[in-house]
C-alpha cells in the first residue's frame, strides 16, 4: 500500500450529521470570496487566456513531472538545502521527524499546510513528544477544536466568532470575546513567544519552482515569515504535484491564484525561499530541507483523466461556488481536502473502495470547473471515477453496491428494448395511481421512496403518445 | 416548410404530456412539419452520469437508430437530455466505426427547444400572452453545458403582459441532478429548499425553467412549502394565452 489505511468515508452519513449551523456559517464566508473573485476577474479582460496558459503549464509540468521534479532537486542542492523524497506519508512523517531529533526539537511552529494535514504530522510529533503549534490563525483555532480543515484555504470556515470566543475561553482559561481583532490579538500573543522559542519551523509550499529550485509560499498572516525565518531549522513538506517549471510560469500562477482564492490582487506575502541563509548576519534558517511527498500521486499519474487533478493550485474556488459543498461543509469530505477537489483526489488518492460515495456527491452542476483558474474538467473527472467505481478499475471490481447494480441493469435492459419500455409506460401510470393522493404522490415505493423524503412526485400521466397516435389517424382520415 | 423530429425525453414522457402536447402546437403554429418516432424512450443520460457507461451505448443506440429514419433535427424540451446527446453521445464510441459516425450526425442535429426557436427559426416571440410577475431558474446543463445564457429571457421578454423578476442565486443548482437526488436526499432536500426560498423572496407568482428534472424537483418543493407559485416549464408559459386584464 502507498498509502496509509483510511477508513471508510461515508458522506451520505457524514452529511447527515453535519450541524445547521455549519451550512450557514460556509454560506456567509463563501459569498464574500465569490463575490470578491467575480470583481477581481472582472478587471482583468485577459483572464481567460490567463486561465488557458495555468491550464497547459500544469499539464505540461504533469507530463514532464520526473524532469522537473529532477531540475528541483539539483537547484536545492546546488542552494545549500536538503531533498528528501517521501514515498509515502509514514516515510514523510519519519523523515520530519528524524530532522526534528537529529536538531533535539521540543517546539515546533507550523504555518498552514495541507501537505502536512494529509499525513497526520502534527499527530505524529505529538507522540513523539515535540510539541507542533499552528500559527495560521484559522489552523490554530482548529488545532485547539481538535478537527481537520474543513475549507482548503479557510480551514476553520465552518465556525462563527462566538464559537471561537468559546473555544479559546475554554481551552485557554480566559474570558475571550466574540471579537475578531480581539481574538486575533490573543492568539498573536500567545504565538509570539513560541516563534521565538521553537527549533523548527514547519511550512508547506504553494508552488515549487524548478529553475532556481525555490519554495513560494502565498500567505496572508505573516505567520509564515515567522515559521521560515526565525528557527534555525525549516522544514517544508510539500507535494510532488507542486512543482511548476519557472518563475515566467509562477508569474501566471500569482495572477490566478490570490484572484480565485480570496478576491485579493496579490496575497499580503508572497515569499520565495530559495536554500537556507548563505551567510551569517543574512536572515533565514540554518538549514533547509525539503520533504517532497508522493504518498500515491505517482500512481494516479497514470490515469490519464483522473490526473488533471493534479493541474490545482488549491485556490478553493470550486468549494466556494459549490451548492453541495456549501450546504453540508467540508466535514462531509471525510479527509482534508474537502470540496469538489475532494471528491475527485481523495477517491484516487485512497482507493476508490474508500471513497467511493465522493464523486456522486455532486449534481454535476459543472459551477466548479467554471470557476477553476487551471480549467480541471472536474464533472468530466467526476464522470470518468464513478466509471471506476460503477464498472471497476484495474485496482478494484465494482464497489457499487449490488442493489444499484442490479436497478441499473434493469433500467438499461428496458430502456434499450423500446417495446418493454412503452409497455412500461402504458403499466406504470396505472401502478403509481394507487399512491396518488390529490395531485400528488407524497409517498413513492423504492427506489423513489427516496425521492418522496423530501417532496412528493407528479402523477405519471404519459399520455403523449396515445394523443399523438389518435391525433396522426385523425389526420389520416380527413387526409383521405 | 421546415421539418423536425419530437424529442419526448423520459421524464417528458412520463410526466408532462400536457407541456409535450404545447410543444407539439407551438412549433406546429411556427409551420414547422413533426414527425414522431415512437421507438425512443431515454437517452440513456441517468446511467452515463452514473457511471455506467457500458449499459449507455445499447440505450443510446436505440435513441439513434430511433431518430435516424429521418434526417430532420431533433427537438426536445431539456437542455440536460439535448446536452448528453450533442455532447456525450460521439464519446461512447469509438472513432471510425460506424455508430460513432451515427452519433455525430444525430449529435449535430439535436436541439433544445428554446435553442432551436431563437437560433434556427429565429423566432423570439410565440404570440404567448402571460399576465403574471415570473422568475427564472437557469437550469445547470441547459445554462452550462450548452452555453444557452440568453434564449430563455429573449423568448420570456417578448410574452405580453409578462413582468420579469430577478431570482437571487439563478444560476444556482437546485438540488435535482437526476440520481442525486435519491443517493443523497438529505443535502438534496437541502439545496432545493434554498432555491425554495429564493423563489418565494423573489416575489414571483410563477418560476419557469427548461428542465423537466428542475421542475420536478422545485415544483414539489413550492408544494411542500406550502406556497402558491406555480412553476412552469418554459413550453408551457409560451403557450399561454390568458387574457390581458
Amino acid at each position: 500500500m502507498s498509502h496509509d489505511a483510511h477508513p471508510y468515508i461515508g458522506f451520505e452519513e457524514y452529511s447527515e450529521r453535519v450541524p445547521q449551523s455549519i451550512p450557514l456559517a460556509v454560506q456567509q464566508a463563501t459569498d464574500r470570496f465569490v463575490g470578491g473573485r467575480a470583481a477581481r476577474v472582472a478587471e482583468l479582460p485577459q483572464w481567460e487566456e490567463l486561465r488557458q496558459i495555468g491550464s497547459d503549464i500544469r499539464l505540461h509540468t504533469i507530463e514532464n513531472m520526473d524532469v522537473y521534479l529532477t531540475r528541483l532537486e539539483e537547484k536545492v542542492k546546488l542552494a545549500g538545502g536538503h531533498v528528501h523524497w517521501a514515498e509515502t506519508a509514514e516515510d514523510a512523517r519519519r523523515i520530519v521527524l528524524q530532522i526534528a531529533k537529529a536538531h533535539n526539537v521540543k517546539t515546533a511552529v507550523k504555518s498552514k499546510s495541507m501537505a502536512t494535514e494529509e499525513i497526520g504530522l502534527n499527530h505524529a510529533l505529538g507522540a513523539a513528544g515535540i510539541e507542533a503549534l499552528e500559527t495560521d490563525l484559522g489552523e490554530y483555532i482548529i488545532q485547539l477544536a481538535g478537527t481537520g480543515p474543513s475549507h482548503i484555504i479557510v480551514p476553520a470556515v465552518h465556525l462563527k466568532k462566538e464559537e471561537i470566543a468559546a473555544l479559546f475561553s475554554e481551552k485557554l482559561d480566559i474570558h475571550a470575546p466574540a471579537d475578531p481583532i480581539e481574538l486575533a490579538r490573543i492568539a498573536r500573543e500567545i504565538l509570539r513567544e513560541k516563534f521565538l522559542d521553537a527549533g523548527m519551523g514547519i511550512s508547506g509550499g504553494n508552488f515549487l519552482v524548478a529553475e532556481t529550485g525555490t519554495l513560494v509560499m502565498v500567505t496572508n498572516e505573516g505567520n509564515g515569515r515567522m515559521c521560515t525565518t526565525l528557527p534555525d531549522l525549516h522544514v517544508a513538506v510539500v507535494g510532488i504535484d507542486k512543482v511548476i517549471p519557472d518563475w515566467e510560469s509562477l508569474t501566471v500562477f500569482l495572477k490566478l491564484l490570490a484572484r480565485s482564492a480570496t478576491g485579493q490582487k496579490l496575497s499580503t506575502y508572497t515569499q520565495f525561499i530559495t536554500g537556507p541563509r548563505r551567510a551569517e548576519g543574512e536572515s533565514g534558517p540554518k538549514e533547509f530541507h525539503l520533504v517532497l511527498l508522493d504518498n500515491g500521486r505517482s500512481k494516479v499519474l497514470k490515469d490519464p483523466v483522473g490526473r488533471e487533478v493534479f493541474k490545482c493550485i488549491r485556490c478553493g474556488a470550486c468549494a466556494n461556488v459549490c451548492p453541495v459543498y456549501k450546504n453540508v461543509g467540508g466535514f462531509a469530505y471525510g479527509w482534508f481536502i474537502s470540496g469538489p477537489i475532494g471528491a475527485i483526489l481523495s477517491p484516487q488518492m485512497l482507493g476508490t473502495q474508500t471513497a467511493r460515495e465522493l464523486p456522486y456527491a455532486s449534481t454535476l452542476c459543472g459551477a466548479c470547473a467554471d470557476v477553476c483558474p487551471v480549467k480541471i474538467p472536474i464533472p468530466t473527472i467526476l464522470r470518468h471515477l464513478r466509471r471506476r467505481v460503477a464498472q471497476g478499475d484495474e485496482f478494484a471490481g465494482p464497489t457499487l453496491p449490488a442493489p444499484i447494480r442490479v436497478t441499473a441493469s434493469i433500467a438499461a435492459f428496458a430502456l434499450a428494448q423500446n417495446r418493454l419500455y412503452r409497455f412500461g409506460t402504458r403499466l406504470l401510470p396505472l401502478l403509481m395511481s394507487i399512491f396518488k393522493r390529490g395531485d400528488w404522490i407524497p409517498n413513492a415505493p423504492y427506489p423513489l421512496n427516496r425521492w418522496t423524503k423530501a417532496r412528493p412526485l407528479p402523477p405519471f400521466t404519459a399520455q403523449f403518445r396515445g394523443w399523438w397516435n389518435v391525433r396522426s389517424s385523425k389526420r389520416k382520415d380527413s387526409a383521405r | 416548410m421546415s421539418k423536425a423530429q419530437l424529442f419526448l425525453t423520459c421524464l417528458g414522457d412520463q410526466f408532462y404530456t400536457s407541456t409535450l402536447q404545447n410543444m407539439t402546437h407551438i412549433l406546429e403554429r411556427l409551420g414547422v412539419e413533426l414527425v414522431f418516432p415512437p421507438e425512443q424512450t431515454c437517452c440513456g443520460q441517468p446511467l452515463f452520469n452514473n457511471g455506467f457507461e457500458d449499459k449507455t451505448r445499447p440505450v443510446a443506440l436505440n435513441f439513434m437508430h430511433a431518430f435516424s429514419r429521418s434526417d430532420a433535427p431533433i427537438i426536445g424540451p431539456s437542455g440536460s437530455c439535448v446536452s448528453m446527446v450533442k455532447h456525450h453521445y460521439p464519446s461512447l464510441f469509438k472513432a471510425g466505426t460506424a455508430e460513432h459516425d451515427l452519433a455525430v450526425d444525430i449529435a449535430s442535429r439535436t436541439f433544445e427547444f428554446t435553442e432551436y426557436l431563437v437560433n434556427m427559426l429565429k423566432v423570439t416571440d410565440v404570440g404567448a400572452v402571460y399576465p403574471h410577475k415570473v422568475t427564472y431558474h437557469a437550469s445547470c446543463h441547459y445554462l452550462r453545458e450548452m452555453g444557452l445564457r440568453t434564449e430563455a429571457k429573449t423568448l420570456l421578454n417578448a410574452v405580453k403582459g409578462l413582468e420579469f423578476v430577478s431570482l437571487h442565486e439563478e444560476e444556482t443548482c437546485c438540488g435535482f441532478g437526476g440520481a442525486f437526488t435519491v443517493t443523497f436526499p438529505e443535502v438534496s432536500r437541502s439545496m432545493m429548499q434554498n432555491k425554495v426560498r429564493d423563489i418565494i423572496s423573489s416575489g414571483a407568482d410563477t418560476v419557469v425553467t427548461c428542465e423537466p428534472g428542475c421542475l420536478m424537483n422545485v415544483a414539489g418543493g413550492l408544494h411542500t412549502a406550502g406556497s402558491s407559485i406555480r412553476a412552469m416549464h418554459i413550453v408551457d408559459l409560451l403557450s399561454s394565452k390568458e387574457e390581458l386584464a
